[in-house]
């Protein structure tokens, strides 16, 4: 059975993020004979003597011109072992928030060294936000070794740096690999240049890396999105509530709890579509009926007696600003949680963090773009939450401009 | 703890039925944009799945060009009534009737533009506020900046440098009046996997896309079909070729592979093997490197 494993990249034109993804896809085959074609054609206009592979993801007309990548693109390839997408975020200006964008739906984080000149500020920053946006799995990449003659001491310096950085954020699974991604080595094909390294190559650690517990599978969490009610003469009665599981097992026949209510009831059934199914985990998305007819609405969340999320109005959040106008204390906001949207306002900033320095920043009153802080949102009403760290579903958070309507900011509740 | 994860297509299909119930629930006129082709197919349903036992609550709206190919009106018909589900047409020959649009000519007229109008029009008379589509990123370069949720203005126009952030499954429907949303469900699906869950869901599709004998002319690498709106040039002759379609676009521009793959095992082989896009074959993605990305932001799909 073929798995999906979402990763993210993240980095500047020059340190060959482009030409790493080109490699993936051109030797998985997933780049198609008219692509090339476009895109040698493209390279030619522009007077280049090489396939210039990042034209491939910069698909807009504005960035084809300039030469940068604007926004997020999604790529995607597939091995006969697992299907891949790749979410392709730029390395300049706004760039937090690209990086936060592409980070939020990931297993696994991308991260690219220069093997000439090791651990920069954009290594610290693409760390921190891994590890903030709590992406299971790391893979450093040592690009470029053929630059330095393949020398495993270059390799092992940045591995033991990276290492004693890296102690400091809450990254549980990191991989190292040396690679080049111009010359092939240890991308797709075994290195013949280092033969010092046992390890796999970066293909074989993304088919294989280890993500079924990605998911919560504990903490059972159903946020209700839409009642279903056909009304018709053959299903009269019939009552489901659907909604994607954000965590745990749910089964026929278990107790529930349905926040905010409160009310408990019992599983009748479980569907996907016209199929019954024995137990429904995350992400699956399902139809649930109940015992009891209770009322239960959209923004609802439905957990069990003896394991449910906390409901409170004030909530501690670690709050990345998106949008070009700053925010200030006491700004009012829409924040959408879950299948759930309610009014807040912005209560309390704690303190804002430099992101390079990790040093907190106190007193502060503003947010701007690309600013994360530490922040206490109070709501018109209760939330049933769980911590970011706990459960990456029920635990985050976003925030709507009242006149706009933008998505502002995004918040991971502490 | 192994047993509980989902192969690629059942994730596939979580994030679209999820995405399917957001639409519905966040937006008060939703509407599903069918083309007949096979990924509007799979989205009709998706919708099917989302809300079963009851019936998909909103309707099917089919832009007709008045070019389609027989076998999509036929297939179109068929499964409005399989699915028990309303369609909604609106015409391009009206809008052109109206002076809302203006045909083009010479060998290479497409009415493939001015479905833009006929959309828009439509949209607006039936007050939809949110219309889905069967768009794949991966089909087009200006698509893979493409959003689950897509806003569009009050003239229906897209912003590709001033889009929504788009974080975690939380998906921002808010709007001002007449603007409008395109939604776009199966946004991380490859082609690949549209044939792989058409077979595991044994789903029909139209004989179009299966290998069959057609009469046809080959232009600028094309092979095209025959029929009354494909104006022949002088040396063009006609023949009898085995061929099959990887797209359902307009007649006269959607271009046909030699192929004898006549199953769902012989497609899906052939997708495999292919070395050219499914949008190869399409005569309206070439006028220019950015066709797609400037017939995007002025509304089209």
């Amino acid at each position: 059975m073929n798995q999906l494993l979402r990763f993210t990249t993240a980095g500047s034109v020059d340190d060959g993020k482009s030409t790493l993804i080109g490699r993936l896809l051109y030797d998985s085959k997933s780049i198609f004979e008219d692509q090339l074609e476009a895109v040698e054609a493209s390279s030619a206009k522009k007077g280049f003597d090489y396939v210039d592979l990042s034209l491939l993801t910069d698909g807009l007309k504005s960035e084809r011109e300039q030469g940068i990548t604007i926004d997020v693109a999604y790529r995607y390839f597939a091995t006969p072992k697992r299907k891949f997408i790749i979410a392709d975020t730029p390395g300049h200006i706004q760039y937090t928030r690209n990086m936060v964008t592409g980070a939020s739906t990931a297993n696994l984080a991308l991260i690219l060294i220069d093997a000439r000149k090791g651990l920069v500020e954009q290594t610290y920053r693409h760390s921190f936000i891994a590890s903030l946006l709590k992406i299971p799995h790391v893979i450093v990449c040592v690009n470029k070794m053929d630059l330095v003659d393949y020398q495993e001491e270059v390799f092992e310096k940045i591995v033991n740096d990276y290492k004693a950085f890296s102690s400091k954020l809450e990254i549980h699974d990191i991989q190292f690999v040396p690679i080049s991604a111009l010359a092939g080595d240890n991308v797709v094909n075994r290195s013949e240049n280092m033969d010092w390294y046992q390890g796999a190559t970066l293909l074989h650690m993304l088919e294989t890396v280890h993500i079924e517990s990605d998911y919560n599978h504990i903490d059972s969490r159903f946020p209700v999105q839409y009642v279903v009610r056909p009304q018709t003469q053959s299903h009269q009665d019939f009552r489901g509530y659907a909604g994607r599981i954000a965590g745990g097992i749910f089964r026929a026949g278990d107790e529930i709890l349905v926040l905010p209510s409160g009310f408990t009831s019992k599983i009748k059934s479980i569907h996907v579509g016209a199929e019954e199914v024995d137990q429904a985990f995350a992400p699956m998305s399902v139809t649930m009926t109940l015992e009891d007819e209770i009322d239960i609405s959209r923004g609802d969340i439905i957990a069990k007696p003896n394991n449910h999320p906390q409901s409170e109005q004030d909530v501690d959040v670690m709050l990345c600003w998106m949008n070009q106008r700053a925010v200030n204390l006491n700004t009012k906001l829409f924040v959408r949680h879950t299948t759930k949207e309610v009014k807040g306002v912005l209560k309390e900033i704690q303190y804002k963090l430099d992101i390079n320095s990790l040093q907190r920043l106190e007193n502060v009153e503003q947010l701007a773009m690309n600013d994360i802080a530490r922040v206490k949102i109070r709501t018109a009403q209760p939330l049933s939450f769980d911590s970011y760290r706990k459960n990456r579903i029920t635990g985050s958070i976003i925030l709507v401009d009242e006149g706009t309507n933008e998505t502002v900011a995004a918040g991971m509740i502490v | 703890m192994s047993q509980y994860y989902l192969s690629h297509l059942k994730e596939l299909e979580s994030e679209a039925i999820f995405v399917i119930r957001e639409v519905v629930a966040q937006f008060e006129k939703p509407a599903l944009l069918f083309s007949g082709g096979k990924d509007s197919i799979v989205l009709a349903y998706l919708s099917r799945k989302a809300f079963y036992p009851a019936r998909i609550p909103f309707p099917l709206v089919h832009i007709d060009t008045g070019h389609n190919f027989p076998e999509t009106m036929e297939y179109r018909d068929w499964l409005v009534n399989e699915l028990g589900v309303k369609l909604i047409v609106g015409s391009v020959q009206e809008s052109i009737d109206k002076g809302r649009a203006k045909e083009e000519t010479g060998f290479n007229a497409s009415r493939n533009a001015l479905q833009t109008v006929t959309l828009l029009d439509t949209i607006e008379q039936y007050k939809f506020d949110a219309a889905m589509g069967g768009a794949r990123r991966d089909e087009e370069k200006a698509r893979a900046k493409e959003r689950f949720f897509s806003h569009r203005d009050e003239f229906g126009q897209w912003d590709p440098k001033n889009q929504r952030p788009e974080l975690w499954n939380l998906f921002n429907g808010r709007k001002h009046q007449g603007e409008h949303f395109r939604v776009f469900p199966i946004s991380n699906w490859t082609e690949m996997d549209v044939w792989q869950y058409i077979q595991a869901e044994k789903i029909p599709i139209p004989k179009l896309y299966y290998s069959h004998q057609r009469e046809v002319i080959e232009r600028d690498g094309a092979i095209l079909s025959t029929s009354p709106w494909l104006k022949l040039k002088p040396n063009e002759i006609p023949s009898m070729r085995t061929v099959r379609f990887r797209t359902c676009g307009d007649m006269p521009i959607t271009g046909a592979v030699e192929s004898t793959a006549d199953t769902i095992e012989k497609i899906i082989e052939e997708v495999a093997s292919s070395r050219k896009t499914e949008r190869g074959t399409r005569a309206d993605d070439k006028r220019s490197e950015t066709a797609m990305e400037d017939r995007k932001k002025s509304g089209y799909f």
